[in-house]
């Protein structure tokens, strides 16, 4: 995870102590478990925000550069649903899920749709301007300022005997499989996740049995917001909300559909995980400030190995 | 005049941009007809047949199915009319298996009457039966082009139209192909068929229009126009 605040890593900063007085514990099976499990965690969130982008991808064969402005956006709402309604984060995500979902719908087919008169390559371009113009009325409105929101829970841990594992992220982990037992539900047996996987590879056959193939671009774009709304609920108790705070969460989203193979789910999936672990594991090895590393080197060796990523379709 | 006329086609234009690739076709198919539009590669066929659906844009002229003007619509409202276009290449879902490939044939009509329909065409292909859970995109090319028609089939259409149906199909398959036609037709259902293969078309169909460089170039019963010499000799290379 991009360096969050210096007490968002209550549990961790337990094992830097041990780290510091002597460097044979590093390697004790207990501190290598206990980073495994909270690379695990952190790569929950990492999946979700991933999950969303390959989604898109996979469908309108786009990247999404607007996806790190939403999240930032989604940041801010759950943080003032917080700070104006005291609505708490995971509260207040059965409330943004379905608000960005339609924010993500609504944007697709009303304005990227529209904006790229017919030429799917055009919408890469639109969702650049828009990530200039979300992030930019964020700053204009919102001011560079880094806020953060305490709730009495963020940094309670469950001792699990030979480590502590922060609550929030388990509730991360939680959520990371709820969201993609539905996507992966509503992808596979419902009328518009067939469809969804028809436009996919088949637009003009899609059209043909009369799916309407506007409705399908901006149902995938609502649902990968709806994704990032859920990650943002889960990032806000433990992490800090400025006008960019999205764009290093997606950045590392971007080497993970990548990774998994553009437009797979499980890539997805299991590359949050792999690289919530790897980040965890250079972390402990490299020094905090390092962890992120781990995740360009090994993108780049899953890249020299297998081009198409871990999941991906051939070319 | 008849007064069972199903697709009636007035004067359209279309095309690409500045192409224009229809230049004024006049066309009519009548209710359980059988009609044949021939023409070799490159003179407007697939060009019409998307017109029709509404995938292109008309740019002058009119169509009307059922009574309904359609020249403006939309492909998901035409396809709720009854009127499928069983396209070339078939474009089938390759990534979905052969069942969710003809669930979504029903996805926009006919959806309530799916589970029967899903009966009615593997009681057609039963070939299809036997591959239902395999994805749609390893199937062999006669199988695929069995698919496409089924997924046709599923929206009960009133009109169908099959374009390039034997394109790549063995001579055997062929011959199953047109039998095919002849029954679904028999069945109920108005086809416009769509071909480079001439004679088999002329077989099947009860009127044929002969399309050269985006206009008719001649059009009547079939039987006429498989023996009209001219035809044969210039346009037909028979």
């Amino acid at each position: 995870m991009p360096r969050g605040r210096a007490g968002a890593r209550a549990p961790r900063s337990r094992l830097g102590l041990s780290r510091c007085r002597s460097s044979e514990i590093v390697l004790s099976p207990a501190i290598l478990l206990s980073a495994l499990l909270n690379g695990l965690l952190t790569g929950a969130v990492y999946a979700l925000i991933a999950l969303g982008l390959t989604l898109i991808y996979g469908v309108l064969h786009i990247i999404n550069f607007a996806h790190g402005a939403l999240l930032t956006a989604a940041m801010f709402a759950a943080y003032f649903a917080f700070k104006t309604f005291h609505l708490d984060p995971y509260v207040a995500v059965f409330l943004l899920t379905p608000a960005f979902f339609v924010l993500g719908y609504a944007l697709q087919r009303f304005v990227i749709g529209p904006a790229s008169h017919g030429d799917d390559r055009n919408m890469l371009l639109v969702t650049l301007g828009l990530a200039v113009i979300i992030e930019n009325a964020l700053l204009f409105e919102f001011r560079a300022d880094t806020r953060t929101i305490e709730l009495p829970y963020a940094f309670a841990t469950i001792n699990l005997g030979f480590t502590f594992l922060a609550v929030p992220r388990i509730l991360g982990l939680v959520a990371a499989f709820v969201v993609a037992a539905v996507l992966w539900l509503m992808i596979n047996l419902s009328d518009i996740g067939r469809a969804i996987r028809a436009v996919a590879k088949e637009k003009l056959g899609a059209q043909l049995v009369g799916v309407d193939v506007a409705h399908v671009y901006a149902v995938t774009f609502g649902l990968g917001t709806a994704c990032i709304a859920v990650a943002a609920c889960l990032l806000v108790p433990t992490y800090y909300v400025n006008p960019t705070a999205g764009n290093a969460f997606v950045l590392v989203a971007f080497t993970i559909v990548v990774l998994g193979g553009m437009g797979s789910i499980p890539g997805a999936l299991i590359g949050g995980f792999v690289t919530g672990v790897v980040e965890s594991l250079s972390g402990l090895f490299l020094g905090e400030s390092l962890g992120q590393i781990g995740i360009f080197l090994t993108f780049i060796f899953v890249l020299l190995v297998r081009p198409r990523g871990l999941f991906g379709a051939g070319a | 005049m008849r007064d069972d006329v199903l697709l009636s086609i007035c004067g359209l234009h279309a095309g690409y941009g500045e192409t224009e690739v229809l230049r004024g076709i006049d066309l009519v198919i009548h209710e359980g007809e059988i009609v044949a539009v021939l023409g070799s590669n490159g003179v407007g066929k697939s060009t019409l047949n998307r017109t029709i659906s509404g995938i292109v844009r008309a740019s002058a002229g009119t169509i009307r199915f059922a009574g309904i003007a359609i020249e403006r619509e939309r492909p998901r409202d035409i396809v709720a009319l009854g009127l499928i276009h069983v396209p070339e290449g078939r474009r089938i879902f390759p990534n979905l298996t052969v069942l969710e490939n003809l669930d979504l044939g029903s996805y926009r009509r006919a959806s309530s009457r799916r589970a029967l329909n899903r009966e009615r065409v593997f009681s057609i292909f039963p070939r299809l039966y036997e591959r239902r859970s395999q994805l749609a995109g390893t199937l062999s090319g006669g199988e695929q082009q069995m698919l496409a028609i089924g997924r046709g089939l599923m929206a009960e259409p009133r009109l169908i139209i099959l374009d390039e149906p034997s394109l790549g199909l063995s001579p055997l398959l062929v011959e199953e192909l047109f039998a095919l036609i002849r029954r679904l037709n028999a069945g109920g259902v108005s086809i416009m068929l769509v071909e480079q293969n001439v004679v088999q078309s002329l077989e099947v169909a009860h009127r044929a229009y002969i399309l050269a460089e985006g206009r008719f170039l001649m059009s009547g019963t079939a039987g006429d126009i498989a023996s009209d010499p001219e035809l044969k000799r210039t346009y037909l290379g028979l």
